[in-house]
């Protein structure tokens, strides 16, 4: 059972559907009282988690299910992607250096900008669960990580 | 979730690419389709009008690299006008805000420098 306030949403691993899972984590965040700018930045962080999925995961098979669940936790919010695909290897999870302009290879960078915590869980038979936690900062200091 | 991307000519040859909606994984192959139409048209001038753009994610970032990167090769000038919020904040978390040429509006992005 679902721990209480949680908000979950299943969607096909197609693109065409990330819009929907960026609806949910905008409300969610806002409504647990993070600033117009961390929101923003979530469903940035949340955009390209379940696009890493669609790509690594699924290799673009868009028949696959992607379920993204938001738990409130004391201090902000836990969210999990899980996926029922094939399992990341450490090329795909790590942020490539910045100083070079090139295309691809953002998101994750991204990921680990905004998120205050990022877990990837590999023990389930098959897929994988990642853990994105983001904390609300105490308004003097939220000038800090967005 | 749709997107809407016009391609102009000016009347100085100057070609524009407004793009307007979401761009993500799903919508960035149109606006790269579509800017390298723009990049192959000849343009000495090219100019993404991303006004209308409420969301990017990296995928859109990628697209933009891709179409600076071709225009540098080919001597072009390759300009991006009016960020919103949302997009600039995603240039700044990529660190990308100084290597592009940035304006606030289109017609700013138009003028000779």
């Amino acid at each position: 059972m679902a721990a209480e306030g949680t908000v979950s949403i299943r969607i096909p691993s197609d693109p065409k559907h990330l819009y929907l899972m960026r609806r949910l984590v905008q409300e969610v965040s806002l409504a647990h009282g993070f600033t117009e700018e961390e929101v923003r930045r979530m469903v940035l962080a949340m955009d390209e988690a379940c696009t890493n999925v669609i790509r690594y995961a699924y290799g673009g098979d868009p028949g696959g299910t992607i379920d993204i669940e938001a738990h409130p936790i004391e201090d902000g919010l836990c969210f999990t992607v899980i996926d029922q695909g094939r399992k990341p290897d450490a090329a795909t999870i790590a942020p490539r250096a910045l100083d070079e302009v090139r295309p691809g290879g953002l998101g994750t960078h991204f990921i680990q900008m905004v998120m205050d915590e990022v877990r990837y869980d590999t023990s389930p038979e098959r897929g994988t669960r990642l853990c994105l936690v983001k904390r609300r900062k105490p308004r003097d200091e939220s000038q800090g990580k967005g | 979730m749709d997107i809407h991307v016009v391609m102009e000519r000016t009347e100085e040859g100057h070609g524009v690419l407004e793009v307007r909606g979401e761009v993500d994984m799903h919508t960035s192959p149109r606006v790269r389709e579509a800017q390298i139409r723009l990049l192959r048209s000849g343009a000495a001038r090219i100019v993404i009008d991303l006004s209308g753009v409420a969301y990017m994610d990296s995928s859109g970032i990628a697209t933009l690299i891709e179409g600076l990167q071709w225009a540098r090769r080919e001597g072009r000038e390759f300009r991006l006008a009016g960020l919103t919020p949302t997009v600039r904040d995603v240039f700044e978390l990529a660190r990308l805000a100084d290597v592009f040429e940035i304006f606030s509006t289109r017609d700013e992005a138009l003028k000779d420098a």
